[in-house]
């Protein structure tokens, strides 16, 4: 029973990682109809901004703000300076841009920071961890949760939450109210950016450090995001948490380890053979 | 009367194929001017124009004096000019709150935003109503009213309306009219009208323009217009 509720436990703390991933891709997705295949390489590259930091001295709690404003910037800036350029372009051709910067975010970290596999500090006293859950696990979910809360209430509570919401939603209809649409997506790319990065940071101390540490993770945000409904962000929160612990228990009781990152693939593949919307895709209420 | 909106020697064209032809059209401070034309006259591609919305467009445009040709979509919103397109251009997943907020965007004085949603209501009681349904379930006849609302948030000098009686039963259009009428007259708001219905729009427009193919025919205030009975027949039908 104590293995069972330690799994459990452990993974709703994972998927908090990936409800986080799996936020950030479908608000992008939402504005754009595309995925961004990217969005893991930039928390990495994020991740070790804030290992850089630290490592120079800096507070943990003032290493992980710069980096977050760090992924913030650059998230905008990879959509104004290289997404909008695709604004009409083929689908496959966006897919080829978003492969392309996957792989080079990947090899600027590598010759920047190196491949090798680093520790990560964590910022929770060891005193916090109980039984079921690590200090670092436990905090863990607890930054998960306050980013999630942070968005959910920028997205409904704020003028400009409800602008980006109506931007993705309806590009004309919101330029004609006077809503500069192109800084809107802008501002949602680097949104998405810091919540990647948060997830990447919060991920390290466990996973470790290195520029290839976020293609499992990546892949169990984008099984998040499909199990929830690809167009609905709070969907892919839920999502991430039943993935995360479906891995752990999956990982611990029927396929073992190894075999854990087949998880996401089964996950992907049932939701988009019987329920393409997932589970909390909207339906679509319109009248004609 | 002196013009707030004016287009002089206007082209309009998609990609290659020009829908509009040297329009030079004028809607004056205050008044209601109707823009009448059967179907691919080229009525909504100047409704678009004028708003540089995705149209390729040479010639001039003046809004309250001041040219306007070749800014964004939102800059010329942000001058005053509230455009209600075709198809409403609401937002389906939004409430009927949050459209009219969104409405009032780019407006920064809080109060008198608050008291123009009081008025809106006045104008429309069915959407106070209504105040969090989606705005994707309202009726057409309310959509309509949501649609006209939200622009009023922006407390425009210029309404354009894009055939607001489209698909909506006569009752309901007759009240739309007879508050677009009202606000014409109470809140000053200029409007250019475009119309299939031409007997219900040369009731409600001061001035009158007819497009045939992207080119204006018969131009005029609307009084003369209707008491001319060769040019109705002409060219309107009845
Ligand atoms: N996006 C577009 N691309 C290419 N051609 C277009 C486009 N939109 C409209 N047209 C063409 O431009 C012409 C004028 O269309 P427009 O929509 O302005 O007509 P309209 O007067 O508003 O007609 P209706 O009364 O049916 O709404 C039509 O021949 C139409 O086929
Ligand atoms: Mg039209």
């Amino acid at each position: 029973m104590d293995t069972f509720l330690h799994q459990l436990l452990s993974g709703l703390a994972n998927g908090g990682i990936y409800a986080s991933i799996g936020l950030a891709l479908v608000m992008i997705f939402q504005a754009t109809h595309h995925i961004n295949f990217a969005q893991g390489e930039q928390a990495m590259f994020s991740a070790y901004i804030a290992l850089t930091l630290i490592q120079a001295g800096v507070p943990y709690w003032a290493a992980f703000l710069i980096a977050l404003a760090f992924a913030f910037i650059a998230g905008v800036a990879i959509e104004r300076v290289v997404v909008r350029q695709f604004d009409n372009a083929p689908v496959l051709a966006v897919v080829v841009v978003f492969l392309g910067m996957l792989f080079i975010i990947n090899s600027l970290a590598g010759w920047l920071f190196t491949y090798n596999v680093q520790a990560f500090p964590s910022p929770f006293p060891v005193g916090l961890g109980s039984k079921f859950l690590s200090a670092h696990e436990i905090g863990m979910i607890g930054v998960t949760l306050v980013t999630l809360a942070v968005v959910y209430a920028f997205f409904r509570f704020t003028p400009l939450g409800l602008a980006m919401r109506a931007a993705a939603q309806n590009p004309e209809a919101s330029r004609l109210v006077g809503i500069r649409v192109g800084w809107m997506l802008a501002l949602g790319w680097g949104l998405a950016g810091a919540i990647g990065a948060v997830a990447a940071i919060m991920a390290a101390p466990i996973v470790y450090i290195e520029p290839n540490m976020m293609a499992g993770i990546l892949l169990y945000g984008f099984a998040a995001a499909l199990l929830g409904g690809i167009n609905n962000p709070w969907g892919a929160a839920v999502g991430g948490f039943i993935v995360g612990v479906a891995e752990n228990l999956a990982g611990a009781y029927v396929v073992g380890t190894e075999l854990k990152l087949s998880v996401a693939l089964v996950i992907i593949i049932v939701v988009l053979v019987t329920k393409p919307a997932g589970l909390f895709g909207r339906t679509v209420v319109t009248r004609v | 009367m002196s013009a707030l909106l004016e287009l002089k020697g206007v082209n309009a064209a998609y990609g290659q194929s020009q829908v509009i032809y040297d329009l030079n059209l004028s809607v004056a401070d205050g008044g209601i001017t109707a823009l009448l034309g059967a179907n691919g006259a080229g009525k909504t591609t100047t409704l678009r124009t004028i708003c540089n919305m995705r149209v390729r467009c040479s010639g001039t445009i003046t809004f309250a004096g001041k040219k306007i040709d070749g800014l964004q979509t939102e800059d010329i919103v942000r001058r005053g000019i509230a455009h209600v397109p075709d198809g409403r251009g609401t937002f389906v997943h939004l409430t009927v709150e949050e459209n009219l907020v969104l409405g009032a965007y780019s407006r920064r004085d809080r109060a008198a935003v608050a008291q123009d949603m009081e008025r809106v209501f006045g104008y429309f009681p069915r959407l106070r109503e209504r105040i969090a349904q989606q705005a994707g379930t309202l009726s057409g006849g309310e959509q309509q009213m949501l649609a006209i609302a939200r622009a009023l948030m922006l407390r425009p000098r210029l309404l354009l309306l894009d055939e607001p009686s489209f698909g909506l039963a006569p009752l309901i259009v007759q009240e739309i009219f007879r508050i677009l009428n009202r606000i014409n007259t109470e809140d000053g708001v200029s409007m250019l009208l475009v119309e299939q219905n031409a007997n219900l729009a040369l009731s409600l427009a001061h001035d009158v323009y007819l497009l045939e193919t992207g080119r204006v025919v018969l131009n005029g205030p609307a009084a003369q217009v209707r008491n001319d009975d060769s040019a109705r027949r002409a060219y309107l039908g009845y």
